[in-house]
């Protein structure tokens, strides 16, 4: 049974709505992410540290945006370590966080609570 | 295998206790200060620093007590010491790497595995080892395994399966999926904490089953039906991490479904075990008992905490709130360090011919020290988590600078508290360290004080 349920979980589609797979720059700006150890401070869907800000819609937020979120990737603020990205690395790392706002909405103010505890989330 | 290298173990994982516990004073002065440290070690480095050293001092404890208790007080002849000291050198090597992984900044890997994924390697052949010498030590020899066997056993197989699980972002095919991906590394943690669990809670069981010279406490069709539970809910139950990833719904019915039934399995244990110990048992095992019973305690609270952020419905609220840091700190530190501190304990107990009163005194001090301290940073998580969750709400709606701001007076606590933790820890773990290695170290027989 254990099997079978991670047989369904590797190899079948488990997300509300299929997404196209990550583009190169977005698979590169992932690596820069990881690197860099930004989960450390940054939460995505709400998973991850809590000295900075959750960055799942950063890009479709109409006050921030791809633009300002490229501007604030060396050292945006006083708590941030000194990074030093290329041009490049923040296209990349810009692109990775594009590609995670296309999947969903955090946090999911419109989703429903209904009266048995169940939480019926939004789908991008 | 020499009793020497099992207690080597220990004394490592009581060390990186220490290493992660003074790492958390210094995060708690980043949020309070944040350019604190940053051109020193800044966070990014620091914080996996504490995450990584508090879950080794879980295994590696874990670890050695298991080796100790099946050479030393089952007087199991191990298979091979040489894969058992293999064992010990590949996970110091290691350890060491990982360390230097972090204060260089070369890291790579995903959050609590952040260290250079190479080091992931001689892990996974520590623990195949390991696994290997302890079925190989107890198959056709021991018939009719305690509860604590299987489950010492099954959490080896477990921790081989979900830490290599928690690698699969290796493959394209999973790495390309971001929704998969994602929740795919969040089943990997959900399931690799079941995994030490399983080692710890076994050497609890085992523990009290010794306290009370009854070995039946760890064979009855209870105890099993509650060891299978907490396995289904190792390998189901993980999901309450992701229920506001947007994955497909019924993933999430069955982990809601199955970890309401988790925190059942240890406190029913203990409470049953508590109820019928002697005085004299007590007595005996004292500091060991303690420990055990704090950790009873710190069951109660998290069983409650952990049954209602498992509801969708306050999931929603609480989620990526400091609710879920007080979750994981009252396991660590409440459930898991108290069962380790009072196998450390027993281990001191069953070594030594009388028990120093000097050292039972700083410990005892320390045992009240780390528990009224980490009350208290447990309840000043949950106040910053409600006041995060009422502030994130539709209806105030503020943004993550002024949630700060409003969480400043809490960040001071987290550092008074964190600080006496700390100190707390350091009474316990220091005495426990200084006979310890006298033991392993020093040719000359220890006379108590």
């Amino acid at each position: 049974m254990f099997g079978l349920y991670n047989s369904i979980l590797y190899n079948k589609e488990i997300a509300m709505k299929k997404s196209n797979p990550m583009s190169e720059a977005a698979l590169e700006g992932e690596k820069i992410w990881q690197e860099n150890n930004c989960t450390a401070c940054h939460q995505i869907y709400g998973l991850g540290g809590y000295l900075g800000p959750d960055l799942t819609n950063i890009i479709s937020n109409p006050k921030k945006g791809k633009k300002y979120a490229k501007g604030m990737f060396n050292s945006g603020i006083k708590s941030m370590p000194k990074f030093n990205f290329s041009k490049q690395e923040k296209e990349h790392l810009a692109e990775f966080l594009e590609h995670i706002d296309k999947t969903g909405h955090y946090p999911d103010k419109h989703a429903k609570i209904d009266k048995l505890g169940w939480v019926t989330l939004n789908y991008k | 295998m020499k009793i020497t290298h099992s207690l080597i173990f220990v004394i490592l994982g009581l060390c990186t206790l220490i290493i992660g516990a003074f790492a958390g004073i210094l995060l708690s002065l980043v949020y309070m200060n944040p350019a604190f440290f940053k051109e020193l070690i800044p966070f990014n480095q620091l914080r996996p620093l504490h995450t990584t050293s508090v879950v080794s001092w879980i295994i590696l404890t874990a670890t050695g007590g298991i080796y100790y208790y099946l050479t030393k007080v089952e007087k199991i002849k191990l298979y091979s010491s040489f894969l058992s000291k293999t064992h010990l050198y590949l996970f110091f090597l290691t350890g060491l790497g990982i360390y230097y992984s972090f204060l260089s900044g070369k890291m790579g890997g995903r959050e609590y595995l952040e260290f250079f994924p190479l080091l992931t390697l001689p892990i996974l052949i520590g623990w195949a080892l390991f696994g290997f010498n302890y079925f190989a030590s107890l198959l056709k020899k021991i018939y009719d395994w305690p509860v604590y066997f299987w489950m010492w056993g099954t959490g080896i197989v477990f921790m081989i399966y979900h830490l290599s699980e928690a690698h699969f972002w290796i493959f394209n095919s999973i790495r390309e999926d971001f929704i998969k991906d994602l929740t795919i590394q969040w089943k990997s943690y959900g399931s690799f904490v079941g995994s030490w669990n399983l080692l710890v809670y076994g050497t609890a069981i085992y523990i009290m089953s010794k306290i009370k010279n009854n070995i039946d406490l760890a064979k009855g069709k209870k105890v099993f039906f509650f060891f299978f539970l907490g396995l289904a809910n190792l390998m189901f139950g993980w999901a309450h991490h992701t229920y506001l990833v947007p994955s497909l719904p019924w993933i999430r019915y069955v982990a809601y479904g199955i970890s309401m039934t988790e925190w059942i399995v240890l406190i029913n244990i203990i409470y049953c075990w508590s109820k019928s110990l002697t005085l004299e048992n007590k007595k005996e095992n004292s500091l060991t008992y303690k420990f055990l019973i704090s950790s009873e305690f710190w069951v109660f609270l998290n069983l409650i905490l952990a049954l209602l952020i498992s509801i969708p419905s306050i999931n929603y609220y609480t989620h990526g709130t400091h609710i879920t840091v007080a979750h994981s700190m009252g396991t660590t530190i409440g459930i898991n360090s108290m069962i380790l501190f009072a196998s450390v304990s027993f281990i001191l107990r069953n070594i030594e011919e009388k028990t120093s009163l000097v050292r039972k005194k700083y410990i005892l001090f320390g045992y009240y020290l780390l528990n009224i301290s980490l009350f208290i940073f447990w309840i000043t998580l949950i106040v910053s988590g409600i006041l995060k969750a009422v502030l994130t709400s539709e209806i105030l709606n503020k943004n993550f600078q002024s949630i700060e701001a409003s969480l400043n007076t809490s960040f001071i606590v987290f550092f008074f508290s964190g600080l006496f933790l700390f100190l707390g820890i350091l009474v316990i773990a220091l005495p426990m360290i200084d006979s310890l290695s006298y033991y392993c170290f020093s040719k000359k027989k220890k006379e108590p004080v």
